[in-house]
C-alpha cells in the first residue's frame, strides 16, 4: 500500500495524463507492477500460504520415502507386482528406477486434489479475504481502478500455481536424488532420452501442471467477488473442485465432460511421450484459457458493479 | 473519491451517473456471459467443423478405388489413430481380457507379463482409444495405444519384437525366430506383429475387401477429408443373400485420393445408431519416421520377460483344453452370411437341470443375458450384440455369426 499512497490522486484516468505531471504514464506502469508486487508479497507473506507450500513439499518427500522403504527389500514398487497391471497411480512404478520419476509420481498424485485445493484457498481468498478482513475499501480509496486489483489478484494467483507446482516438483527432485538413482529417463513411448533433456521436459511438465490450474484460479477469483466471507470463498472454491472431479470420474455424465476443467489435466504426462503428443495439451491450454476468459469476465462484471460495504 | 462508487470517475452529475452506472452494470453482465456462449460453441462445434468440407475430386469407379488401394506401396508413414469400438459388448474389455488373460498366461502369478501383447489388443475392443502408428518399411513398425499418462508399444525392428507397458514397467521381448519355431503359444508371437493386428485402417480395409462378391455391393459414396488429406469414401454394403441378414450395415474407407491408403473405417450396424467400429487417423504423415523410434532398449529395473520364458512355463495343454472341446467346428453359408456351428464343451447347453439345487438366481442370470428362442431345432438361448449373434440350443449347439437372430433360428432349423 506504500506505493500507492505516494501516487497522485488528481488524475484517476489511466488514458489521459494532464499535461501536469509529464511523469504520470511511466509511473503509472510501475505502479501497477508495484500493486501486482505487493498483492503477490502479501499473498506470499501469509502464513496460510507458507503453511500451504509446506504441506505441498512434504508430500514428495512422503511418497519418496514409502516408495524406498517398500522396496528396501529388494522388491519393486508399485503396480508391477502380484499381476496387477497398472492400477497403481502413475508413474510410481519407474521411481526406483530413476529418482526423476518422483518428480513425476509427485505432481501426478498432487494434481487431482493438493494442488487445485491450495490454489483454490489462494484464488478465494483474494477478494473475499479483503473483504472479511475490512481492507478492501481502503485497497479501492487508492485511485488504482477495480479493475486492476482484480487484474493484480488474478496475476498473484496465477504465480501462486507456479510457485505452488515449482515447490512440490523441486521438493520430489530432491528427494528423488537423495533416495534413488538418477540417469537416462525411459519415456513412457519406451524410447531413451539423456538426464538433461529429461530435467528440460520436467521443467515443462512443471509449467504443464501450473497451466492446467488457470481454469481454477480464474474460477475461485470469480467465487471470491460474490461473497464478503474469505472462508465462504475459499470453501465454494474447494467444493466446485470436488464436485467437478465426481462428476469427472461418472462415465455416464461424458456429454459434460469436455466442459470441465479437469478433463485435460492428465495430458502433462503426453510429454513424457516419444515423440511429444499434442494434441491433449493444447486442448487443455485452451480449455483453461477459455475458463480464465468466461471467469474472468465474470469477475470482472461482478467486482466493477459490485457495492463495496467493508 | 467515494469507496463505493462503481468505478473511478467525477461524480459531478450524479443523476445522469446513477442512470449510466444502472446501464453499465447490465452491459457488463453481457461481456461474461457472450465469451461463456463463445466458449460453449467452441467446445461443442469444433469437432463437428473440423468434419465438414468435403473436397472436390475427380469421378472414380469403385474398381478404380480399388486398384488404387492394392496398387499403395506406401511404406513409410507415421501418425494417430482414432479408434472406437461400441460393440455392444459391455465391459468387454475387463471382463474378456480377464478371462482369455488368465487363460493365456495359465496359472496367471509369476510367470504372468503384463506387457504380453493379447491383453493389451483385447483392450482396443471397447471404447475410444489413441493409437500411434509408423512404419517403415517392411520390418520396422511401432504401434502405440495412448493410455491416460502411461503408454503400451509394439515395437518391431527387423527380428527383434518388443512390447513395453509404461504403467507396469514391463518389456515382452520375442525374436521373430520363437515366432516361426514355436506352436500354440506363439500366436501371441504373432499377434505381435504390428501388421496382423487389425488397428491401423489399412488392415480393417483389407479383411473387408476380402468379403467382396456378389453378396456384396461396392461403391464410391462421394468424399472426405481425414486428417486433413482429401479421401474417396468407398461404401460396401452386404446384401441379404438366401434369407440371411447380416448384422453390418455398412463399410465406408476413405482412401487416400493421392496415395490409395485407406485412412478411415467405419463400421455401421444394420441396427443403426453410432458406428460399431470407427478408426481412423486423425494425423497422418507420409514421410519417413525417425529411425529412434524404432530402437527400444530396456531401461534399468525394467522387468522384461522373454517370449520363450513363457512358452516354457506356461501350461500349454491345459491351455487350449477348452477350446479343443469345442468339436466340430463347422461354416455355414460364406461372406457376410457365414454363420459357424460347433458344440459345446459336454455337449450340453447353458440350461440347468430342473433336480439340480441351483439357486434361482442362476437362471435368471441367464434370462437377463440371452433371450429365449424356440423352433424346429428346439429351444435355446439368443445372446446378442451390435454386430454378432449367438444362438445356443440346449443340447449343446452353438450357432454363431453376424446375421440377426431370425437367420441363426433358421440355420439351426435347417441343421435338424
Amino acid at each position: 500500500m506504500s506505493q500507492a499512497e505516494q501516487t497522485p490522486t488528481t488524475d484517476p484516468t489511466p488514458t489521459h495524463p494532464t499535461p501536469t505531471h509529464p511523469t504520470t504514464a511511466t509511473h503509472r506502469r510501475l505502479w501497477t507492477l508495484g500493486l501486482f508486487r505487493s498483492e503477490l508479497r502479501v499473498t506470499l507473506r501469509r502464513w496460510r500460504t507458507l503453511a500451504l507450500l509446506g504441506v505441498l513439499a512434504v508430500l514428495p518427500v512422503l511418497i519418496g520415502i514409502a516408495v524406498k522403504i517398500e522396496t528396501s527389500d529388494g522388491g519393486s514398487a508399485g503396480p508391477g507386482e502380484g499381476g496387477g497391471s497398472g492400477e497403481g497411480p502413475a508413474f510410481f512404478g519407474q521411481i526406483t528406477n530413476n529418482g526423476l520419476f518422483l518428480v513425476f509420481a509427485a505432481l501426478a498424485a498432487t494434481l487431482p486434489f493438493f494442488l487445485p485445493m491450495a490454489v483454490g484457498v489462494i484464488a478465494g481468498d483474494g477478494i473475499a479475504g479483503e473483504a472479511s478482513a475490512g481492507t478492501l475499501r481502503y485497497l479501492l480509496v487508492a485511485p488504482a481502478g477495480r479493475t486492476r486489483l482484480l487484474l493484480a489478484k488474478y496475476a498473484s494467483t496465477l504465480v501462486f500455481c507456479v510457485i505452488a507446482t515449482v515447490t512440490v516438483a523441486a521438493s520430489a527432485l530432491a528427494t528423488g536424488a537423495l533416495l534413488f538413482p538418477l540417469g537416462d529417463l525411459t519415456t513412457i513411448s519406451g524410447t531413451q532420452i539423456s538426464f538433461s533433456e529429461a530435467l528440460l521436459r520436467a521443467l515443462l511438465i512443471a509449467l504443464a501442471v501450473a497451466a492446467s490450474l488457470v481454469g481454477l484460479a480464474a474460477l475461485g477469483v470469480f467465487v471470491s467477488t460474490l461473497t464478503n466471507s474469505g472462508i465462504a470463498a475459499m470453501a465454494t472454491t474447494v467444493g466446485l473442485l470436488i464436485t467437478v472431479q465426481i462428476i469427472g470420474s461418472i462415465p455416464q455424465l461424458d456429454a459434460v465432460h469436455p466442459y470441465l476443467f479437469s478433463q485435460h489435466w492428465l495430458s502433462f504426462a503426453d510429454l513424457l511421450r516419444d515423440p511429444v503428443h499434442y494434441d491433449d495439451l493444447i486442448a487443455n491450454l485452451r480449455l483453461q484459457g477459455l475458463y480464465a476468459a468466461v471467469f474472468g469476465a465474470a469477475a470482472w462484471a461482478r467486482f466493477t458493479t459490485k457495492d463495496i460495504s467493508a | 473519491m467515494a469507496p463505493n462508487g462503481p468505478d473511478q470517475r467525477p461524480m459531478d452529475d450524479e443523476a445522469t451517473d446513477e442512470l449510466r452506472s444502472g446501464r453499465r452494470k447490465a452491459a457488463r453482465y453481457i461481456v461474461p456471459v457472450a465469451v461463456a456462449s463463445v466458449a460453449a460453441a467452441t467446445i461443442g462445434l469444433v469437432p463437428a467443423l473440423a468434419s465438414s468440407g468435403d473436397p472436390d475430386l475427380p469421378k472414380i469407379t469403385a474398381q478404380e478405388l480399388i486398384e488404387k488401394i492394392a496398387a499403395s506401396d506406401t511404406e513409410q508413414l507415421s501418425g494417430s489413430v482414432k479408434i472406437s469400438t461400441d460393440l455392444g459388448i459391455p465391459g468387454l474389455g475387463g471382463a474378456a481380457s480377464s478371462l482369455l488373460g488368465d487363460a493365456a498366461r495359465g496359472d496367471g502369478e509369476g510367470t504372468a507379463s503384463s506387457a504380453a501383447p493379447e491383453d493389451k489388443l483385447m483392450e482396443l475392443t471397447s471404447g475410444t482409444h489413441t493409437l500411434r502408428v509408423a512404419a517403415d518399411g517392411p520390418d520396422k513398425q511401432k504401434l502405440s495405444i495412448l493410455d491416460d499418462a502411461a503408454e503400451y508399444s509394439v515395437i518391431r525392428n527387423g527380428d527383434e519384437v518388443w512390447a513395453y507397458d509404461s504403467a507396469s514397467n514391463e518389456a515382452y521381448h520375442a525374436t521373430a525366430d520363437d515366432a516361426k519355431q514355436g506352436k500354440g503359444r506363439d500366436k501371441g508371437a504373432d499377434h505381435v506383429v504390428p501388421d496382423s493386428a487389425p488397428a491401423t485402417p489399412k488392415e480393417f480395409a483389407e479383411q473387408a475387401l476380402k468379403a467382396v462378391d456378389d453378396t456384396t455391393s461396392v461403391s464410391v459414396d462421394g468424399t472426405a477429408k481425414v486428417a486433413g488429406r482429401d479421401a474417396y469414401q468407398l461404401l460396401i454394403k452386404p446384401k441379404t443373400t438366401n434369407g440371411v441378414t447380416s448384422t453390418v450395415g455398412s463399410i465406408r474407407i476413405a482412401v487416400d485420393a493421392e496415395n490409395g491408403v485407406p485412412l478411415k473405417f467405419t463400421l455401421t450396424p444394420r441396427s443403426g445408431g453410432k458406428a460399431a467400429i470407427d478408426a481412423g487417423f486423425t494425423k497422418v504423415d507420409f514421410s519417413a519416421p525417425k529411425a529412434s523410434t524404432f530402437d527400444f532398449k530396456p531401461g534399468k529395473g525394467t522387468k522384461v520377460t522373454e517370449a520363450e520364458d513363457l512358452e516354457g512355463d506356461a501350461p500349454k495343454d491345459e491351455e487350449f483344453e477348452g477350446l479343443e472341446d469345442l468339436g466340430g467346428l463347422n461354416v455355414i453359408g460364406e461372406g457376410w452370411s457365414s454363420i459357424a456351428t460347433f458344440e459345446m464343451p459336454g455337449g450340453q447347453g447353458l440350461t440347468i437341470p430342473k433336480d439340480s439345487d441351483v439357486p434361482p438366481e442362476a437362471e435368471k442370470f441367464l434370462d437377463a443375458l440371452g433371450d429365449k428362442a424356440t423352433g424346429k431345432f428346439g429351444s435355446g438361448r439368443v445372446f446378442s450384440t451390435r454386430l454378432v449373434n449367438a444362438l445356443v440350443t440346449d443340447d449343446g449347439k452353438v450357432y454363431v455369426g453376424a446375421v440377426d437372430k431370425s437367420s441363426l433360428v433358421n440355420a439351426a432349423n435347417a441343421a435338424k
